[in-house]
C-alpha cells in the first residue's frame, strides 16, 4: 500500500476516546440552561420594558399594515410576517453591540431589521419594489440587508443563513475585532444539512456565534413533531459540544435574559451556542398560506393566553404607566407606519437604468 | 527468476517521478509489505512497498534519479527458488489503479495530454525580462501567496491546503508562511466550508476558497449562485462578495464520470459571477492575482492535466492580467480556433499541423468565461471568415455554443462558412481508457475540424 509520508505531524487519533458521559462534558453543555433556570428574566428598567414595548408594537403594526397592501396588491411575490414572534427579536438584538456585532437572517426578515433600527419606510419601500427601498428596488421582501448597521440579510435559500452567518463570525474571530453574530434560522432550516457543517465547524473553530432557531411549530405547514425526529432543537448542537438554551420565545424579558447568558459566553471566546427560542406566527407562512395545517382554536388560545405584546404591556401597566400613556406609543408608533406605508406607496419605482446595474461591482 | 520492479504510478495523472531514496540495499532479503524506496511524485512524496518476497538483485535506477518515467524498471528482485515466480512486473501498491495508469500512459492518449509545453506561449510581459519557467502550479500559489502578502484580508480555506499542503500540492508552502489562521484546513464539508467563505466576504474579507475538484463543488453550488453571485445585486450594490472559488475543473485521467466534468458552462451562464479558466502560467498567475483583487465572486477553473506543465514566465513578475480580455496566442488569416484551458495547448499543436498544410489558423485563449470577449472573437472572425471552437466539455448548452450564437448575431455577415463545435462526446465520461479517449476532444478532431471549414 502506497501513502504518504510527507504528511502532518498532527497527534494520532485516540483509538479509545475518554467517554463522559454525566461528567464535564454534560455540566459544560448544560451550563447555559443553569445560569438560565438560576434567573430566567432580565430585571429591565421601566425605561427598558418600555422600549422593548415600543419595538414589538411597531413590527405588529408593521406587518399587519404590510399584509394589507399585500392585499391591495402593492407588495408582491412572496411577503412572510412576523405577527406573533416579535419579543424574539427585540428581545435578542437588544442584548447585541450595534457597533460590533452582526446579524443574519433568512426570507422572515422585516421585525429583525426594525428590532435594529432601520428605517420602516426604508424596509415598506423595498416591500412595495421602489427605488428608495433599501435594496434599491431589487430585492423585494426576502433579501434586504444593511452593511450599515451590520445586517446581511434577507436570505432565501432556507438554511444558507446558517452557512453565511458563520462565515461572518469566522470574519470577527479573524480580525478579532470583539464583534458576535447571531444566525436566525427556522425549525424548518434546522433539518438542513449545511447546519450541522457549520455546526461542526463553529464548534471546531470556537467561533463567536449564537445559533438562534425560531421554532414556531411549523416549518411552512409540516408541524414540528412531522418533521423532525428531535423536536427539542436546543439539544441539537449536542452531537458538536455546542451547549443549547430552550427560551419561552413569547416573553421579551426571558428572551433577553437568555440572550445575556449567551452572549457573554460566546463573546468570551467560547465558542457558538444554540438558542431554541419557542414562539408562534399568528399569521401563515407566507401571504399565500390558507394555513389549513392548523386549526383557529389553536391559534386563538396563542393569541389570547401568550401575546407577548400583551403581556409587555400587562407588566407596563403593573409598573404604574397609565393606559393613556400606553394610548399614546400606540398612536405614534401607528402614525410611523402609516407614514412608511404612505412613502412606499407614492415614492416611483426604479429607473428602468437600475435593471443591469449592481450586476458587479466593477467593469471588465 | 528475476522480477522486475518497475516505477509505479502513484496518481491519476503520474507519468514520471523522482526516485527520492532507496530504503533497501542490494542483498537485503524483503518481504510483502516492506517499504523499497520513497517516490516523488507530482503531488506528493510516497512510500512504496514490495508485494513479492524475495532478495535485491540489483538496484537498476540510483536514488535521486528525476524524471523516471512510469514502467521504468528500477530494481530486480531474485525470487524464491521454489516459488512460481511472479507474474506481476511490478510490486505496485494496490496494483490495481496503478497497473491501469501504467497501460494509459503506455497508450499513446491524447486523452491524457503529454506533460510538456505543446508550443509554449510566450507571456508577451516577459519578452524582455529574465524569463524563468514554472509550472502552473508554482504559478498559482506564488498568485496567492503574493496577495497575501499584499492584502492581509486575504486567506485560503479548503480540504487539505494546509498541513497535507494541497491534495494537488497548488498551496505547498503557504502554511508555513502565513500560519494556520490564514491557510486552513476544512473538514469534508464542501457546502459548510462554500457558505462560511461567502459570509466571511459579505463581512468584508477576502476569501480564497480551494474544492479538491469542482465536481464537490456540486454539493456547495447554492452558495456559488444563490449567495455570492446575486448579493450585490439584490443589495442595490450594497453588499458584495470579494472572494475566489478556485480548484481543478474538466476531465482528470481514468477517473471516471463523477469526477471528470467540466463546469465552466455551468458557472458562465450565471450574472453576477466572473469565471476564469487560464491555460498557462503567465495567465494563471496574473488573472488568479486580478480575481482575488476583484471586488466581485470568482470561479476560477484550473485544470489538473496541465499543474505539472512548464511555462515561460518573467522572474519575479508580479503583473495583473485584466480580466474578461481574450488573447491572440498564435496569429493566423485562414481560420480561427477559439479555445480555453487545456484545449489552447491542443489548439496551438493543431495549428502547427495545419500550417504544414499551408493554412494558417489563429488561436484565441478565451482566458474568461465570463464576461466574454466577443470583441476579439468576432475581430478574429472578421479576419479570417472561419472559426471553429475547441472545448474539453460537453457540446450541449457549452461555451462552444454560446460562441456560436454570437457569431450568428454578431458575425453573420463575416461568415464563409458554419462555425463548428469541436468538444467532448454528448455522454458521462467512462472509464476504459480507449472509451475514455474516444470520449475527450484533442488535436487530431480540432485539425479536422479546421480542414472541413477550410474546405481542406
Amino acid at each position: 500500500m502506497a501513502k504518504t509520508t510527507a504528511n502532518s505531524s498532527a497527534t494520532a487519533p485516540d483509538p479509545a476516546p475518554a467517554s463522559d458521559p454525566g461528567g464535564e462534558d454534560l455540566i459544560q453543555l448544560r451550563s447555559l440552561q443553569l445560569a438560565h433556570q438560576a434567573e430566567s428574566r432580565y430585571q429591565a428598567s421601566d425605561e427598558e420594558l418600555r422600549h422593548f414595548y415600543e419595538q414589538m408594537v411597531l413590527i405588529r403594526r408593521f406587518e399587519e399594515k404590510a399584509g394589507q397592501l399585500y392585499g391591495l396588491g402593492l407588495i408582491g411575490g412572496f411577503c412572510h410576517l412576523y405577527i406573533g414572534q416579535e419579543a424574539v427579536a427585540v428581545g435578542l438584538q437588544s442584548a447585541l453591540d450595534p457597533k460590533l456585532d452582526s446579524v443574519i437572517t433568512g426570507y422572515r426578515d422585516h421585525g429583525h431589521m426594525l428590532a435594529y433600527g432601520i428605517d420602516p419606510k426604508l424596509i415598506m419601500a423595498e416591500l412595495t419594489g421602489r427605488a428608495a427601498g433599501i435594496s434599491r428596488g431589487k430585492g423585494g421582501s426576502m433579501h434586504m440587508f444593511s452593511v450599515e448597521h451590520h445586517f446581511y440579510g434577507g436570505h432565501g435559500i432556507v438554511g444558507a443563513q446558517v452557512s453565511l452567518g458563520t462565515g461572518l463570525a469566522f470574519g470577527h474571530k479573524y480580525r478579532e475585532d470583539g464583534g458576535v453574530c447571531l444566525a436566525y434560522f427556522g425549525d424548518g432550516a434546522s433539518n438542513q444539512g449545511q447546519v450541522y457543517e457549520s455546526f461542526n465547524m463553529a464548534s471546531l473553530w470556537k467561533l463567536p456565534i449564537v445559533y438562534v432557531i425560531e421554532n414556531n411549530g411549523y416549518a411552512m405547514g409540516t408541524a414540528v413533531k412531522r418533521g423532525s425526529a428531535e423536536t427539542h432543537f436546543y439539544r441539537r448542537g449536542t452531537a458538536f459540544r455546542i451547549p443549547g438554551l430552550p427560551v419561552n420565545g413569547m416573553d421579551v424579558l426571558e428572551v433577553r435574559q437568555a440572550a445575556n447568558i449567551a452572549i457573554d459566553y460566546v463573546r468570551a471566546g467560547n465558542g457558538p451556542v444554540l438558542l431554541e427560542l419557542n414562539t408562534y406566527r399568528y399569521r401563515g407562512h407566507s401571504m399565500s398560506d390558507p394555513a389549513k395545517y392548523r386549526t383557529r382554536e389553536e391559534v386563538q388560545e396563542m393569541k389570547d393566553k401568550h401575546d407577548p405584546i400583551d403581556h409587555a404591556k400587562a407588566e407596563l401597566l403593573l409598573r404604574g404607566v397609565s393606559e393613556d400613556e400606553i394610548k399614546a406609543i400606540d398612536k405614534r408608533l401607528r402614525g410611523i407606519v402609516t407614514e412608511a406605508a404612505d412613502f412606499a406607496d407614492s415614492s416611483p419605482e426604479p429607473d428602468l437604468a437600475e435593471l443591469s446595474t449592481d450586476v458587479l461591482v466593477e467593469n471588465y | 527468476m528475476a522480477v522486475e520492479l518497475k516505477m509505479p504510478a502513484l496518481s491519476p495523472t503520474m507519468e514520471e517521478g523522482k526516485l527520492a531514496k532507496w530504503l533497501v540495499k542490494e542483498g537485503d532479503v524483503v518481504k510483502s509489505g516492506d517499504i523499497l524506496a520513497e517516490i516523488e511524485t507530482d503531488k506528493a512524496t510516497m512510500e512504496f512497498e514490495a508485494v513479492d518476497e524475495g532478495t535485491i538483485g540489483k538496484l537498476v535506477v540510483a536514488e535521486g534519479t528525476e524524471g523516471v518515467k512510469v514502467g521504468t524498471v528500477i530494481a530486480l528482485i531474485d525470487g524464491e527458488e521454489d516459488e512460481k515466480p511472479s507474474t506481476s512486473s511490478a510490486p505496485a501498491p494496490e496494483a490495481k489503479p496503478s497497473e491501469a495508469a501504467k497501460e494509459e500512459a503506455k497508450a499513446a492518449a491524447p486523452a491524457a495530454p503529454v506533460e510538456k509545453p505543446a508550443a509554449p506561449a510566450k507571456a508577451p510581459e516577459a519578452a524582455a525580462r529574465n524569463v524563468a519557467t514554472v509550472t502552473l502550479r508554482e504559478a498559482l500559489r506564488d498568485a496567492m501567496a503574493e496577495e497575501m502578502r499584499r492584502d492581509d484580508r486575504v486567506f485560503v480555506i479548503g480540504e487539505e491546503v494546509a498541513e497535507y499542503q494541497g491534495a494537488y500540492k497548488v498551496t505547498q508552502g503557504l502554511l508555513e508562511e502565513f500560519g494556520p489562521k490564514r491557510v486552513i484546513d476544512t473538514p469534508i464539508t464542501e457546502y459548510g466550508f462554500a457558505g462560511i467563505g461567502t459570509g466571511a466576504a459579505m463581512g468584508g474579507l477576502r476569501p480564497i476558497v480551494e474544492f479538491m475538484t469542482f465536481n464537490f463543488a456540486m454539493q456547495a453550488i447554492d452558495h456559488i449562485i444563490n449567495s455570492a453571485a446575486k448579493t450585490n445585486y439584490m443589495s442595490g450594490g450594497q453588499m458584495r462578495c470579494p472572494i475566489v472559488f478556485r480548484g481543478p475543473n474538466g476531465a482528470a485521467s481514468r477517473v471516471g464520470a463523477q469526477h471528470s466534468q467540466n463546469y465552466g458552462p455551468w458557472f458562465a451562464a450565471v450574472p453576477g459571477l466572473i469565471v476564469i479558466a487560464p491555460y498557462d502560467a503567465a495567465d494563471a498567475k496574473g488573472l488568479l492575482k486580478a480575481a482575488i483583487r476583484s471586488e466581485d465572486p470568482v470561479v476560477f477553473l484550473e485544470n489538473e492535466l496541465i499543474y505539472g506543465r512548464s511555462f515561460e514566465l518573467a522572474e519575479d513578475d508580479d503583473h495583473i492580467i485584466p480580466i474578461g480580455k481574450a488573447r491572440v496566442v498564435r496569429e493566423g488569416t485562414d481560420v480561427t480556433i477559439v479555445a480555453y484551458s487545456i484545449t489552447v495547448g491542443m489548439a496551438l499543436e493543431a495549428a502547427e499541423l495545419l500550417a504544414a498544410d499551408g493554412i494558417e489558423a489563429e488561436v484565441i485563449d478565451l482566458r474568461t468565461l465570463r464576461p466574454l470577449d466577443r470583441g476579439a472573437v468576432l475581430a478574429s472572425l472578421a479576419k479570417t471568415n472561419r472559426l471553429i471552437v475547441a472545448e474539453e466539455g460537453w457540446p450541449t448548452c457549452s461555451i462552444a455554443s454560446e460562441i456560436v450564437a454570437i457569431c450568428m448575431e454578431d458575425g453573420f455577415d463575416h461568415l464563409d462558412a458554419p462555425v463548428l463545435r469541436v468538444c467532448n462526446e454528448d455522454v458521462p465520461m467512462p472509464y476504459a481508457a480507449n472509451l475514455e479517449k474516444a470520449a475527450l476532444i484533442n488535436s487530431a478532431r480540432i485539425l479536422a475540424a479546421a480542414r472541413k471549414v477550410c474546405n481542406r
